[in-house]
């Protein structure tokens, strides 16, 4: 552990949290995997905001979480990540997906029910998956997920197949039964599995420290199960891209699961147009000075990445999430037979003769 | 042809598939070491060893989680709910997650696994370890859903159900594993999805499931004494379900009597007196009818239990009945 000190490069620590109790890992992260974070980072902000647009013109329907302000999460685990290991996510999972690679225009497509999208229109935002991406589902259900990763964890490890799968969920989902079933039998089982909880403060609209015995809400039950305490700068893309390496490497090596407690915050509400009157000004405000792509862009820029480089990257996601839209805009909605097929693994949905 | 338990037939059935496909695997709450709460799964363990029959802490979200993860990434996962009560703790999973996922992910995902369970009364073992609850499952879209009533049919069905690529709810009667029945040499394998004619009559047709299965043949013994001659179906699999066979056998008598040891409301039989009234009213010679568990949770005494689950003298009694008025 190092003392934070002022320097760019070293991210301060997030607003409220003692910096002696963050993890800092080892190691340094090369220039292009940081370009690949910044690049991730930015995409994934540019297409949710214009998610939020679609969503308010009415484009987008039912609901949307977006996870503005908590990328540098799922850039870190999306850049850290084998190309064939599996991603869990939430509701909360445009990002999560993204970062595995799969495409704005199938995400877009989906967010707007039309046939291009990842699910054909049938999953919705809440559902996005793409198993040749490995991503293995977006569930909301809080804390489904997490029994179903290690599953895979557990299948992984029995067919003798070097594939971790990583889980993705919020503080509030610390607080139900699956999440601690998932931690003991994984820890039991030695399986290859990560955990990481994505601490935004709140659950929906409740702060979880109102709601939650202890103070950090995963990692302080670490220990329950025989694993590390791990609480991470979720807003530091570099700290979070370490960390993923060091708990995607332990459980590729037999080491067994890790349980992650990403402090970070989401900008946005919780979901759809929540404006998100619960959250105090001067948190909002403190977070708002801790963006993690404000943070990161300073930060590349500190190590001598050229300016017009980084405004490079932010002009192509520009693009890509423009095209994106209009791509996912022409397509037309599903095809109604849809509507009847997918129950059962022949692609019917009969249940008699 | 041997005299096999319904107990272990479960386990013949288990083994049989574990020893064909490698991809087979257990796991459940005290199956291996101990060889189950009902001795269904003796023996399994020493022969597959622990890899692959895998005992559970008491976390029945993590273990059917961890059967649709598995069977989601190339495993066959057999997994045990001890009791089929404890479903209400894991429902989650079962009726969000493993019977949804193929359809909101328009085909992406696949569940090749069986959920088995120790289902229904008869053992006194009171309200919380005694239910039926098989219409549960029926109501579910994505699940399929088995329940056999004799050792035959539980290596015939189990096999069908481990093959089958789709997530089946595995229900064993409770109240029929100390039961023995033939059961043939050899490799077995059935059809999901099938009815079976177990005794061909032609004034009455008796429909029943697992448990109430033998009741229901006892019942047209006596009722045939008694100038009653009746056809009793076998139903076997709720999910699919062989409305055809139904319809047919019903059509060829003209009455029905479904006996459900789910309790009254939304037991399956409600759905095969829809399924009769819309599309074979005509053959019909008087209403069907429906002998259940009441509408009530199941009491513990002996007494109290045998009142409440469809006994072999009230199908006899509500059958007469019918057919005299
Ligand atoms: C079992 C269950 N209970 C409640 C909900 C409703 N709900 C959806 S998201 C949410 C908050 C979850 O909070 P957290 O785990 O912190 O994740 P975040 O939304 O902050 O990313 C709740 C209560 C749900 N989807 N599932
Ligand atoms: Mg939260």
């Amino acid at each position: 552990m190092s003392a934070p000190t002022d320097d760019i490069t070293v991210a301060k620590g997030p607003p409220g949290v003692d910096p002696a109790i963050l993890h800092r890992p080892g190691g340094s992260v090369d220039a292009p995997t940081q370009l690949a974070l910044y690049r991730q980072m930015v995409r994934m902000r540019k297409f949710e905001k214009r998610a939020y647009d679609l969503f308010l013109q009415n484009l987008v329907k039912g609901t949307s979480h977006l996870s503005l302000g908590q990328e540098a999460i799922a850039a870190a685990f999306g850049v850290a990540m084998d190309e064939k290991d599996y991603t869990f996510a939430t509701y909360r999972g445009h990002a999560h997906t993204l970062a595995r690679g799969t495409s704005m225009t199938g995400v877009m497509g989906e967010l707007l029910g039309r046939s291009c999208g990842v699910l054909s229109g049938k999953g919705g935002s809440m559902h996005l998956t793409d198993v040749k991406r490995g991503v293995m589902g977006s569930y909301a259900i809080v804390g489904a997920h997490l029994t179903i990763a290690l599953g895979a964890a557990w299948s992984a490890k029995h067919r003798g197949d070097p594939r971790v799968a990583v889980a993705f969920f919020g503080d509030g989902t610390t607080n139900i039964g699956a999440f601690h079933e998932s931690l003991n039998l994984a820890a039991v089982w030695k399986l290859p599995v990560v955990f990481v909880c994505e601490n935004n403060l709140y659950m929906e609209y409740t702060p979880i420290r109102t709601v939650t015995a202890v103070d950090n809400p995963a990692a302080d039950r670490a220990s329950a199960y025989g694993l590390d305490s791990i609480v991470v700068d979720g807003n530091d893309a570099d700290a979070m891209y370490l960390t993923a390496r060091e708990c995607l490497e332990r459980a590729r090596s037999g080491g067994g699961p890790s349980l992650i407690e990403a402090r970070t915050y989401r900008t946005s509400g919780h979901s759809r147009a929540d404006p998100g009157k619960y959250k105090p000004e001067e948190e909002v405000a403190a977070w708002a000075a801790y963006d993690p792509i404000d943070l990161y862009r300073a930060r590349l820029l500190a190590h001598g990445v050229g300016e017009a480089d980084l405004d490079a990257v932010d002009e192509t996601a520009d693009s890509d999430v423009q095209t994106a839209t209009v791509e996912a805009q022409a397509s037309p909605p599903p095809g109604l037979d849809l509507l009847m097929h997918h129950v059962w693994s022949d692609g019917g949905s009969s249940w008699r003769n | 042809m041997a005299e096999l338990s319904y107990r272990d037939a479960v386990s013949r059935a288990i083994a049989q598939e574990m020893d064909r496909d490698p991809s087979v695997v257990l796991l459940g709450e005290d199956i291996g070491a101990a060889g189950g709460v009902f001795k269904a799964t003796v023996g399994l363990l020493e022969r597959f060893g622990p890899e692959r029959v895998r005992d559970t802490p008491i976390s029945e979200q993590a273990i059917l989680g961890a059967a649709m993860g598995a069977a989601m990434t190339g495993l066959r996962p057999i997994a045990e709910i001890m009791f089929a009560d404890f479903f209400a703790v894991c429902w989650d999973i079962v009726a969000n997650q493993i019977a949804k996922s193929s359809y909101m992910t328009a085909g992406q995902v696949s569940f090749p696994l069986v959920i088995r369970s120790g289902n229904g009364g008869g053992l006194r073992f009171g309200a919380q370890h005694s239910q039926a609850v098989e219409n549960w499952a029926m109501a579910i879209p994505g699940l399929k859903v088995v329940a056999p009533s004799n050792p035959a049919d539980v290596i015939g069905l189990f096999a069908a159900a481990v093959r089958d690529p789709d997530p089946v709810m595995f229900f064993e009667a409770k109240g029929l594993y100390a039961t023995k029945g033939e059961v043939p040499d050899g490799e077995l394998v059935d059809t999901l999805g099938t009815a079976k004619v177990l005794r061909s009559g032609t004034d009455a047709t008796i429909v029943a499931l697992a448990a109430m299965v033998p009741r229901a043949l006892a019942a047209a013994e006596v009722l045939a004494a008694r100038g009653i001659d009746s056809t009793v179906v076998d139903v076997r699999s709720l999910v699919p379900l062989d409305t055809q066979t139904i319809l047919r056998e019903v059509s060829a008598t003209g009455r029905m009597f479904t006996v459900e040891e789910n309790p009254r409301l939304c037991g399956w039989g409600a759905e095969l007196v829809s399924i009769v009234a819309e599309e074979c009213f005509d053959d019909l010679d008087g209403p069907p009818l429906r002998i259940t568990t009441p509408h009530i949770p199941l009491p513990s005494a002996d007494a109290l239990e045998d009142l409440a689950i469809p006994s072999v003298e009230r199908i006899i009694s509500t059958i007469e009945r019918a057919m005299q008025s």
